[in-house]
């Protein structure tokens, strides 16, 4: 499970960043155009923050427990 | 998984479901590219992990027990993500609407006591005797009557159940999406069982817990913004007097749990304290935490006894959390969800719907994908749908990786071919896993053509789970308990929970003497019948036997308490040291319920 094999929690960092950054560029893109989503609160651009934090988790965990590393 | 949702809600799911296509109204959400891509890609991931993991499966023990290797954060994530289902984030949020916070007794009393109990009292017992499976342990403990008793009615309930979750998720897809039935079985199905049957167990833990991970991405959002447009707790709970005093919603008591417990008419659910406490607190949530080998077997996968003890500890701190993405939700539901014109949306019930089809009115179990569809963007949104399927893919796995490991090890082992090669049973476990999947989704079509099943198949798991609880406790601390003791405590316990709930059902009126009270509901009905059941277990193996002849004290070594020499751990710093994790999971607990006294 450790230095042998792929940890689960690179598994999730993998899947977090990719997520994290497809919504952070969505949010980025709303942002930029203005053209927001017909959502309630659209005007804390929570793609934008919530995007941000998972892409952030994302890539420490992706990076913490990639294979390969010894610990 | 499904084991703590009252049937009436899982039927009342149903009947919204069902409704709503007889009316064949719009689905709630509308997906972008965004969404979809999204969703495509959590199914690409659970495949890959499938197949991953493949090569790491080879032999029974790393098939059925992931090896024994599972950390504490893996076996607790996963012991706590086997019961997070879909249904339970939506059906649970319904009743938050309807029933205001006593919901989270379900996830406090009726958990977190139990899940301390199995690790610090009863997880060195299981995984000192290094027993396979839950049915593994009657049989080592009361022979092989017991175990078969107790196997056949898991292995056969599990899939069932699995069917039911497996067509009532299909539903909710199809209203909230507007998706095929046979596209959501099939699809969903075919990925479950082609990662469990790969890579078995461990397969089914690492995506219980990526499972959870996104659970809480894709949920947590909507109670955040959800506070913000409420105004924090103290304007949710202003909005909510507000409403009372328009008349708006029902009168009641929606943020506090026990002020409103003191008898049976003072609170919607129409339960008593000593209903929760001793009924859903002891006989319910013991039975479920601590013997069904679904989220057992999760702990038992555990790499030392220190992780097996530590796994439910850690899971209870976020047992104790999931109210935040569960019941908050409903609670919010109640003062921010809005019709068109801007007036405020009352949830009803299905009945309700039902009698006024085309008025567009939405039921308590929607709650929750409402609140998705209210503050999600593309993107936001599809993260949110796949955390719904990715609970009910967690649930399904769970099932069909202890389906699996019941089938070969209490089953097939021992009743049909009882010596052969460890690859024989690999290959067993393997294609035990793809029958499971098989057998659940015939149990769907069933259900689908024949829904009150449904209901039937709720009050059917009830019946196995207390008086289980009953025979498994006095094996577990009594020395004196006999293998006929434990055979026919099992056998007049079930009896007793079938006869009641039988009773109950020929002669509504008799809920007056099952729950003790004329006032009591539904609701009572299931924890009273759960606290007869596991008395008149404990009692009927007291008393056989004491009729008969006690085992010698060596037999028991591994198995009961009192004979049983626990390994000692090495120590640890204070923070790794499962006693000050338990001390504080004892402080947060009773702090929460303290805090919404």
């Amino acid at each position: 499970m450790h230095s042998s094999s792929i940890s689960i929690w690179f598994f999730i960092g993998v899947l977090l960043t990719i997520y994290g950054a497809m919504i952070f560029g969505y949010g980025l893109f709303e942002l930029i155009t203005g053209h927001t989503a017909n959502v309630i609160l659209a005007n804390l651009h929570a793609p934008v923050w919530w995007g941000a934090i998972m892409l952030a988790l994302g890539l420490f965990y992706g990076l913490r427990f990639r294979p390969g590393r010894n610990d | 998984m499904l084991g703590l949702i009252p049937a009436l809600m899982v039927a009342g799911l149903r009947n919204s479901a069902a409704t709503f296509l007889a009316l064949s109204s719009p689905s709630l959400a509308h997906l972008s590219p965004l969404d979809i891509a999204v969703i495509a890609i959590y199914f690409v991931m659970v495949i890959w992990i499938g197949f991953y993991l493949k090569g790491q499966a080879n032999t029974s023990e790393e098939f059925f027990m992931a090896g024994r290797e599972m950390t504490a954060w893996i076996a607790g994530l996963s012991f706590v993500s086997a019961n997070l289902g879909s249904l339970e984030l939506m059906g649970w949020a319904g009743s938050a609407y309807q029933y205001g916070i006593l919901a989270a007794h379900w996830y406090w009393i009726g958990a977190i006591p139990a899940m301390l109990f199995l690790g610090m009292v009863m997880m060195p017992f299981y995984y000192v005797c290094k027993t396979h499976s839950v049915p593994g342990y009657l049989k080592l403990r009361y022979g092989q009557g017991a175990s078969v008793v107790a196997a056949f009615s898991f292995a056969f309930m599990t899939v069932l159940m699995s069917g039911v979750n497996m067509f009532a998720m299909a539903e909710v897809m199809k209203v909230v999406l507007g998706w095929d039935l046979n596209f959501s079985i099939i699809v969903s199905s075919l990925a479950v069982a082609a990662y469990v049957a790969l890579g078995g167990l461990r397969s089914a833990i690492f995506n219980e817990v990526l499972q959870f991970v996104l659970i809480w991405g894709g949920a947590l959002l909507v109670p955040i913004l959800g506070l913000i447009e409420a105004g924090g707790w103290t304007g949710l709970k202003a909005k909510i007097a507000h409403n009372i005093a328009n008349g708006a919603i029902p009168a009641g008591d929606y943020t506090h749990m026990w002020r409103s417990m003191g008898h049976f008419s003072d609170n919607p659910m129409g339960i008593h304290w000593t209903g929760i406490v001793f009924g859903l607190g002891f006989a319910i949530s013991f039975g479920y935490w601590t013997t069904d080998f679904l989220v057992v077997q999760r702990v038992l996968a555990a790499n030392s006894l220190r992780s097996a003890r530590m796994a439910p500890v850690i899971g209870s701190f976020f047992k104790m959390a999931v109210p935040f993405i569960v019941i908050l939700p409903g609670l919010l539901g109640l003062v921010v969800l809005q019709n068109a014109d801007g007036s405020l949306m009352k949830l009803v019930g299905e009945n309700v719907v039902a009698a006024h089809p085309g008025a567009g009115l939405h039921s308590y179990n929607e709650v929750q994908p409402l609140m998705l569809v209210r503050y999600c963007s593309p993107g936001l949104l599809g993260l949110g749908i796949t955390a719904l399927i990715a609970g009910f893919m967690s649930g399904m796995a769970g099932n069909v990786s202890a389906f699996s490991a019941v089938w070969t090890y209490d089953i097939y082992q021992p009743l049909i071919v009882k010596k052969a090669r460890d690859e024989h049973y690999v290959a067993v476990g393997r294609w035990a896993t793809i029958l499971g999947v098989v057998i659940s989704i015939g149990a769907a079509y069933l259900v689908m053509n024949a829904k009150g099943i449904m209901d039937y198949v709720q009050a059917l798991f009830s019946f196995f789970i207390s008086p289980l609880l009953g025979a498994v406790l006095m094996g577990m601390f009594w020395k004196r308990a006999t293998k006929a003791g434990g055979f026919w405590g099992l056998l007049m316990g079930t009896l007793t929970s079938i006869g009641l709930w039988a009773w109950v059902k020929i002669d509504p009126s008799a809920l007056r003497y099952v729950a003790i009270s004329p006032d009591a509901k539904d609701m009572a009905e299931n924890m009273y019948r759960a606290l007869w059941s596991v008395s008149v277990s404990v009692i009927v193996v007291f008393v056989v036997s004491m009729f008969g002849k006690a085992r010698p004290i060596e037999e028991l070594d591994g198995l009961v308490y009192g004979a049983t020499k626990i390994p000692v751990e090495e120590p640890v710093p204070l923070y790794k040291n499962e006693y000050f994790w338990l001390v504080i999971a004892i402080i947060g607990f009773l702090g929460l319920n303290i805090m919404f006294w």
